[in-house]
């Protein structure tokens, strides 16, 4: 009992810390955008929405803080590709945080556009930017993590054969892998499980890893980007839709034991289904990660806001913010894992509805 | 808005490292994990399967134990009633025997004795009777000397004999 207080205690005093020493970034995130504008000293007003987007959007480089003229971050590559100019490829550092235009290229407001000599935008260069951003470095550095930790403990099985009693690591992800397993895979796809396990725990420990990382403060907010679970969704719509049989399809194009006039009304509404199963994922785990991105975000700048009326009045009012953010980071590290797992158990449920009733009439014909 | 615009560099990059991981997953992680749990769980459902074997096992040795323990009992009861038996029986056979032989040497004691008896008896008689008649003779030819005496004697005799 002790023991998990002195727990709990550790885990809320490690969130507050890491609350605290990300807050300078935000104390002076907002006159850094507008440093240009504004001449040093001057008041500083907070646009909360502002700072709350640019911390939960994707960057061409890690910004954690911006003390005066000194900026705090770490540059990314930078690639770009254009039919009229081909590619190019350099740092983030050359844009000097969205000051200066190189090789023809500025970055405006977090977009990368094509310019002119003279610094006005270029309408006519099309640009596609497939830059490493922070979201693409952090998402790799968490996969390669990933793929490290999950090969040594496959290497521990390996070494030990499965008649040994897992431990260390190994203990920690054998319990996760066995629910996706038992409670994800053998619930809802019955005897088939095994075909699609590797792909469930993938997208599982992919969307779990992630997660987590999304969480740790200045880093990047992976998983509540749509691009990215707008991919996740695509991957699992692709195995979806080769999972399907003859009786997903009759179903769709001609819905079996009602009036034709019905089954013609029914024949939109069911190939919309098709597509927003996967949208749904999409949303689903978008909305959740950048939900509670926002929430934290937001009690953190209320204290500024405050703080800007009057400093006793953000200072007083610090410790209960500071708690809400608490309170709500700590259901982040849950909501990290429901969403993983939310994510894999509707991927295997649809899944299964493509092919759940085929199986069952084949078993039918066997009998 | 800008946040439900997905940048087309992390879709790319996703895509890739999705399925680069994907697969790099699947050969080096999935496949052993998996299938070092599945070896363990039909390991331990072998074990236990095993175990209640053994435990049926070995209800049924004891089982088979007490049939024979309890055959074992009954057969020494019976081995030592036999004995039993048999050895009366031969401890009365064997005073059968005896008293049948004792009955036997009596009997022929007996009749050895009443045989001896008798030949001792014929004997005496025989000895008694040739000293009789050889005193008789020697008496006789004395007292038969002369012819009366021979008369009254005989005379005697005649009338013993009646007597007898």
């Amino acid at each position: 009992m002790v023991l998990k207080h002195v727990k709990s205690l550790l885990v809320a005093a490690f969130g507050l810390f890491l609350l605290t020493i990300s807050m300078p970034s935000f104390a002076s995130d907002a006159p850094g955008h507008e440093a240009g504008a504004h001449e040093a000293g001057a008041p500083k007003a907070i646009n909360p929405s502002e700072v709350i987007m640019e911390h939960i959007t994707d960057g061409h480089e890690f910004h954690f803080f911006t003390l005066g003229d000194f900026h705090a971050t770490i540059p990314l590559p930078v690639i770009l590709y254009s039919p009229e100019r081909g590619l190019s490829v350099f740092m983030s550092s050359a844009f000097h945080h969205g000051h200066e235009a190189h090789n023809g290229y500025k970055l405006e407001h977090g977009h990368i556009v094509a310019v002119k000599e003279d610094g006005t935008p270029d309408e006519a260069v099309h640009v596609y930017d497939f830059s490493m951003t922070r979201n693409v470095v952090q998402m790799i550095l968490a996969l390669v993590i990933l793929v490290v930790l999950m090969t040594k403990v496959a290497g521990k099985y390996k070494a030990q054969g499965g008649k040994q009693a897992p431990s260390g690591f190994q203990n920690m992800v054998e319990p996760v892998i066995l629910f996706v397993r038992d409670e994800v895979g053998k619930t809802n796809l019955g005897k088939k499980y095994e075909k699609y396990m590797p792909y469930l725990l993938t997208v599982f420990f992919f969307i779990l890893i992630n997660n987590l990382f999304g969480l740790i403060p200045g880093s990047a907010n992976v998983t509540g980007n749509i691009a990215l679970t707008g991919v996740l969704a695509l991957i699992s719509f692709v195995v979806i839709i080769f999972s399907t049989n003859k009786h997903f399809w009759g179903h769709i194009f001609w819905f079996p034991g009602v009036p034709v006039p019905v089954k013609l009304l029914m024949l939109p509404v069911e190939l919309m289904g098709i597509f927003t199963k996967p949208f749904a994922l999409m949303i689903r785990l978008f909305a959740n990660m950048v939900a509670g991105h926002v929430i934290i975000l937001s009690f953190i700048i209320l204290i500024f806001i405050f703080g800007a009326m009057n400093s006793a009045l953000g200072f007083g009012s610090s410790p209960i913010f500071i708690a809400l953010a608490v309170f709500i980071y700590l259901i982040e590290v849950l909501v990290a894992f429901i969403q993983a797992y939310i994510f894999t158990n509707l991927t295997a449920v649809f899944i299964s509805q493509a092919f759940e009733h085929g199986d069952h009439h084949d078993e039918h014909g066997h009998h | 808005m800008e946040l439900l615009q997905p940048g087309l560099g992390l879709l790319v990059w996703n895509f890739v490292a999705f399925i680069v991981v994907f697969f790099i997953l699947k050969a080096f992680a999935w496949k052993p994990i998996l299938k070092s749990l599945q070896e363990r769980e039909t390991g331990i459902a072998d074990a236990i399967a095993s175990a209640d074997k053994a435990k049926a096992e070995m209800a049924q040795l004891k089982n088979e134990n007490e049939v024979l323990l309890q055959q074992a009992r009954e057969e020494r009861a019976r081995m030592i009633k036999e004995a039993k038996e048999q050895a009366d029986k031969m401890v009365s056979e064997a005073k059968e025997k005896a008293r049948s032989e004792y009955d036997r040497i009596v009997a022929d004691a007996q009749l050895a004795i009443t045989q001896q008896k008798n030949a001792a008896l014929t004997d005496v008689k025989n000895q008694v009777g040739s000293l009789v008649i050889e005193v008789a003779e020697k008496v006789l030819r004395k007292e038969l000397a002369d012819k009366s005496a021979q008369e009254v004697y005989i005379k005697k005799l005649a009338e013993e004999v009646k007597l007898n």
